[in-house]
């Protein structure tokens, strides 16, 4: 009775094993038929630009649609998109875009300045919930109209002088405006076919969908296999198709980092979207290794409820920043996958260099709680440290923790939330101390620096400085040249450190396995993706060993 | 008139025929000396720990066993015996107290069915098959994430899933037992209905009580770990078997050790539990048919 | 035997109300919304989103606007994936953990039913000890251990099976579905073993075997209907088992189903998701039981001459 059984499960394992080791990988025949195979994190929300959110939705809206201007991947400078020039007036305040009149939507249509024009009202519009429309606030009258205090849109700053041009008025000089023509919030989407499928505003239609979806970048959506995989094939009416090396990208939701690490080693993915931190040692260790590795426009800190005892005391905040020993931290728990930070903006953004206004110092440390009450913890009434459920800021938890309780001789708690109640607690300052993550979306140090005005939407420590709003908010945008800024920044920073609202502990990098056969896709700092330029070259081979 | 007697005899001498079986039944002992091997040990774990719970090493870092660390330690350097014995406190805790709230809600709500019968008893079962048609786990999983995860929620949640079956096999029992002259007697005596229960039903009920009890502490832990992996039941800094496999399985590539011993604590202890459930129901001579 | 039927159909009812509204005033009484994303939400833009999910209304007008939705079949929009409404997601997720769910029940049954099977006609011999055993580990294994060390070894140190996904490379349908049913083999393994050998002891086997039947017709034509019963009579709660184990597996084996899609849905306060997943879920949980005691109560001679009175 047995023996059938085992007939049986021999065949299957036999018929897996002859369908496993031979045959051609995915990356392999990508390689053939100019097919990338993209790892891409989660499964995106949508793909509608002035809805989404995340990072996922980013790489595939930024290869679907284009913006006025796109991001070279390889200096991060602005380079013609939608707009083949434009013209920026002496004071700074207005910004003449002229657009390509080879520009097309996938149907035909030619994209034109008043598709731009209903799209940022789109976009502002309070109805829409788009929870990036702050990035359209440097047009005039554009914040009004999007918290409600303005009716009519047609008084914000954006006009279609004719087809071709279009004129946007700012309120004050904005040096890093250009930039954000190629975040997804300011891209322009196909107006009769978001009216055909519902509202001008509505979050529901399908006008997203494979079916009914026109845009005007490099590739259109032609497959969307939900929790499955994205395919997008090349568009022959995008006005440089001709440059445009790949066929087709397939981007696949690679939540679990082990697994998808697992899928690159088994030849299913091209490209990884991060690599688990346990595996960086193995991956350095290769000659010809995969692992590409860059610093990536982020922090990643503490934030510290400056209203709540004993956390209002600068002295306690800055004993607790200085008994963190970050690069043993990064070194060891964190396998030297990210860089010590010591302020809120990272380095060489841009050329700006931030303040480091103190270091690792025990000593210092136990003398400053000492002196706000607390020598060697006596009297510690105890604090609780907030993050939201992460392998990752576990480890980083456990690890401060530790360090707090031996060179300070306190106890925090920890205590680990799943990612809406921790955004809640954060939202509603209800912590002591919490995690957080900042990622720049556009590279100027202000994108940091604005975070600590007084009462700022991210601020969420209390933190609160006239002078310091002074200076961002005033004194910096008003400033002649780069580095009479840049000097202004660092002074208000190194204000900003001296108050220690924030533990800054690292600066992020991006870490990505890419297959050697993977071109034009070098890391920069806002890990950003230009898909114009990526090809594949199927005389690499991986070499693991 | 004798065979009366006998029923009457049969209480206490079960237990002595019972132990009698269980002894010779050698899996059975060996779960219960397993069992008491890990019971003693999650008890006297803060004296007998090699290490302090939370003395990490940061420098070390995973390391796989050694004379040092007789399992290895965990990427922060801690010594993974002493993670895995205060793990065990916990997930012993929460199997053998969660077992226990079942038990007690179970037992009472089955004896008292059971024991009034008629309209009361109806009812009660009723509600008893509602709930039991509910599917728990999807209620727990969304009672952990929607209260946030503290102990004592999960020591209830696990509790109220696991009552039913203790309240239906009560409840027959009961009813089988009531009818029994000795209960008659005690009734003709005067006894009050939560006096007979308690000094008459019970007692005799607890054969089958005691086999389903030993082998629901398996199945608690078993919930505990998987919601445990899940993120939804132990929070570090505690730590559980079920956390603690949940780590291991991340890193079992670079570091297989942290799957392993921690897995093997877990499976041996729910063998021994089975063993000895098994061994104490044949010992009882309980009714095969189970479920 | 429709009475029975019908009685357990219209007990089945007050379960699946308790179990929607239940669920409706846990989720909502969660911390935490759908809407709290890391960079804060302007207050418009939160009304505007909170208005177009129907939020700003008080809660039971919510509770009633949904039951409305409910009874015509509609499960809502998805607050997570703007655009797609809940019946779209299951359609989606629910292919794949109805594969795997039959894939295992399959192994489960059969590996179980011939395991049992075999240690019942030896009892006491290796015939029975080595299968038992091996129900044992079974039990005591927890899915998430069994498979992440299927996969260490499978998949990684022999290379055999591929690791994740489900459907993009022959072979990788073989681990999850084992991994699902192992646990539930076991316990068929068992049931079938002490189903069997009650009914083989009974005197009408006796009388087959002295009629001078072979052997394997006594054991299939006349002892396995009776033997069989205890694991019919499993499979409802086991169905609601292997559901919650498709969370587990889903997540290790990264196949795109409606467990994984239930657990996301959870963390992400998803709350039409939650509400619809769980309404689903629990209403074929509960289909299942029903069907499973209906054909138990039919397989069972002495039960339908109950019935039928």
């Amino acid at each position: 009775m047995t023996s059938p059984l085992l007939r049986l499960i021999s065949i299957t394992l036999l018929a897996c094993l002859a369908a496993c080791t031979g045959g051609e990988s995915k990356v392999e025949q990508g390689n053939r038929e100019g097919v990338l195979h993209y790892g891409n994190g989660s499964e995106p929300q949508g793909l509608d630009p002035h809805v989404v959110t995340g990072v996922p939705e980013n790489k595939i809206i930024r290869s679907l649609f284009e913006g006025l201007a796109v991001k070279n991947p390889y200096t991060l400078e602005p380079e013609p998109g939608v707009a083949e020039s434009w013209d920026i007036s002496e004071d700074g305040k207005t910004i003449t875009f002229h657009l390509n009149p080879k520009a097309r939507w996938s149907n035909g249509d030619t994209v034109t300045a008043s598709d731009y024009v209903w799209s940022w009202h789109r976009a502002l519009n309070p109805n829409m919930g788009n929870q990036y429309s702050y990035m359209l606030y440097p047009l005039v009258n554009a914040e009004a109209y999007a918290t409600g205090k303005l009716e009519d849109p047609n008084e914000v700053g954006v006009k279609a002088v004719d087809d071709h041009t279009l004129v946007v008025s700012l309120n004050a000089p904005t040096p890093y405006f250009i930039q954000l023509m190629d975040h997804y919030s300011t891209f322009a989407v196909h107006p009769e076919t978001v009216t055909m499928h519902g509202g001008a505003t509505d979050r529901f239609t399908p006008w997203t969908r494979v079916e009914n979806m026109v845009s005007n970048g490099p590739f259109v959506l032609t497959e969307w296999k939900l929790n499955r995989y994205i395919r997008i094939e090349k568009n022959p009416l995008y006005w440089n198709a001709d440059n445009v090396k790949l066929n087709a990208v397939i981007f696949y939701p690679t939540e679990n980092l082990t697994s998808e690490e697992r899928m690159f080693r088994a030849g299913q993915l091209h490209h990884t979207n991060e690599v688990p931190l346990d595996k960086l040692p193995v991956y350095k260790a290769m000659p010809k290794s995969p692992l590409v590795q860059a610093p990536y426009l982020g922090t990643y800190y503490y934030l510290l409820n400056t209203d709540r005892p004993p956390l209002d005391d600068v002295r306690v905040r800055k004993a607790l920043s200085m008994a963190v020993d970050r690069d043993t931290l990064v070194s060891t728990v964190l396998q030297g996958a990210y860089v010590s930070a010591y302020s809120i903006t990272p380095p060489d953004t841009l050329g700006y260099y931030p303040p480091k206004t103190f270091s690792y110092d025990p000593d210092k440390a136990r003398a400053l709680l000492a002196d706000a009450g607390y020598p060697n913890g006596e009297n510690w009434p105890g604090l609780e440290l907030t993050y939201n459920t992460s392998e990752n800021h576990r480890k980083v938890a456990v690890a401060i923790q530790q360090m707090w309780k031996d060179v300070l001789n306190i106890e925090v708690t920890l205590a680990n939330q799943e990612w809406k109640v921790y955004l809640d607690s954060v939202n509603q300052m209800n912590f002591q101390i919490a995690r957080r993550g900042w990622i720049g979306d556009y590279v100027d140090p202000n994108n940091f620096l604005d975070l600590f005005i007084t009462g700022g939407g991210n601020n969420n420590t209390g933190y609160s400085n006239s002078e310091y709003d002074d200076i961002i908010l005033r004194r910096a945008p008003s400033a002649p040249t780069r580095d009479e800024r840049y000097s202004l920044f660092r002074e208000a920073e190194a204000m900003l450190m001296e108050s220690m609202p924030i533990i800054p502990i690292y600066t992020y990098t991006s870490k990505h396995l890419t297959h050697p056969s993977v071109k034009g896709m070098p890391s920069n700092l806002m890990d950003s993706l230009n898909i114009r330029y990526v090809w594949l070259d199927p005389s690499e081979t991986l070499e693991l060993e | 008139m004798a065979h009366t007697d006998i029923n009457a005899e049969k209480g206490t001498s079960l237990w002595e025929d019972a132990w009698r079986r269980l002894k010779k039944n050698r899996l059975a002992l060996f779960g219960l000396g397993v069992l008491g091997l890990f019971v003693a040990s999650a008890l006297l774990t803060p004296w007998i720990a090699p290490y302090a719970y939370d003395a990490q090493n940061l420098d070390l870092g995973a390391t796989p066993p050694s004379a040092q660390h007789w399992l290895g330690t965990d990427i922060f350097g801690r010594d993974l015996l002493t993670q895995i014995m205060y793990g065990g406190r916990i997930s012993l805790a929460v199997g053998f107290v969660a077992t226990a709230v079942a038990l007690v809600i179970g037992v009472t709500w089955g004896a008292v069915a059971g024991y009034v019968g008629g309209r009361a008893d109806a009812v009660m079962m009723r509600i008893v098959d509602i709930l039991y048609a509910l599917p728990f786990m999807i209620f727990i999983v969304l009672l952990m994430v929607v209260f946030g995860r503290n102990l004592l929620l999960l020591f209830l949640a696990i509790g109220a899933v696991e009552w039913l079956t203790m309240a239906r096999i009560m409840r027959g029992q009961v009813q089988a037992l009531r009818k029994q002259e000795f209960v008659e007697a005690a009734i003709s005596l005067g006894l009050s209905p939560m006096t007979i229960i308690r000094r008459h039903l019970v007692p005799n009920a607890l054969g089958p009580i005691i086999v389903y009890t030993t082998l629901t502490i398996p199945s608690v832990m078993l919930l505990e770990a998987f919601l445990s992996f899940l993120g939804l039941g132990i929070q570090p800094p505690k730590t559980s078997w079920g956390l603690l496999i949940s780590y291991g399985a991340e890193t079992m590539e670079e570091y297989p050790w942290l799957l392993i011993f921690p897995g093997l604590a877990l499976t041996t202890t729910l063998f021994a539990l089975n063993f000895l459930g098994d061994g104490l129901r044949d010992a009882l001579d309980v009714r095969r048919s189970a479920d | 035997m429709w009475r029975f039927v019908i009685g357990r159909l219209l007990q089945a009812i007050p379960v699946i109300f308790i179990v929607i509204t239940a669920t409706f005033f846990l989720v909502r009484a969660a911390p935490g919304g759908p809407f709290d994303a890391e960079k804060a939400v302007i207050p418009e833009v939160k009304a505007a989103l909170e208005r177009q999910y129907r939020l700003d209304l008080p809660i039971h007008e919510q509770y009633f606007a949904y039951l409305a939705d409910l009874s015509q079949g509609d499960l809502g929009p998805s607050f997570k994936y703007p655009g797609r409404t809940i019946n779209e997601l299951i359609e989606s997720g629910l292919p794949a953990t109805a594969e795997l769910g039959a894939y295992a029940l399959l192994i489960a049954v059969i590996i179980g039913s011939l395991a049992g099977i075999a240690a019942a006609l030896r009892p006491n011999t290796l015939q029975d000890y080595i299968p038992m055993s091996m129900a044992m580990i079974g039990i005591c294994m927890p899915t998430f251990l069994l498979g992440p060390i299927l996969v260490l070894i499978f998949g990684i140190h022999l290379d055999w099976l591929p690791v994740s996904g489900w459907g993009d490379i022959p072979g990788d349908k073989l681990m999850p579905s084992i991994t699902l049913g192992a646990a539930y083999a076991a316990y068929v393994a068992r049931l079938s073993r002490a189903g069997m050998l009650e009914v083989l002891s009974q005197d009408y086997i006796r009388t087959a075997r002295a009629k001078g039947l072979p052997e394997w017709q006594v054991v299939l034509k006349h002892g396995l209907r009776g033997g069989m019963l205890p694991v019919v009579a499993f499979l409802g709660p086991a169905f609601a088992g292997l559901l919650a184990g498709s969370f587990v597996v889903e997540t290790i084996f990264q196949i795109p189903g409606l467990g994984r899609f239930y657990v996301q849905a959870a963390f992400n306060r998803d709350y039409t998701m939650i509400l619809g997943t769980t309404v689903f879920l629990s209403t074929l949980i509960v289909l299942f039981n029903l069907l499973s005691d209906i054909v138990a109560a039919w397989l069972n001679p002495r039960l339908r001459a109950q019935l039928s009175e």
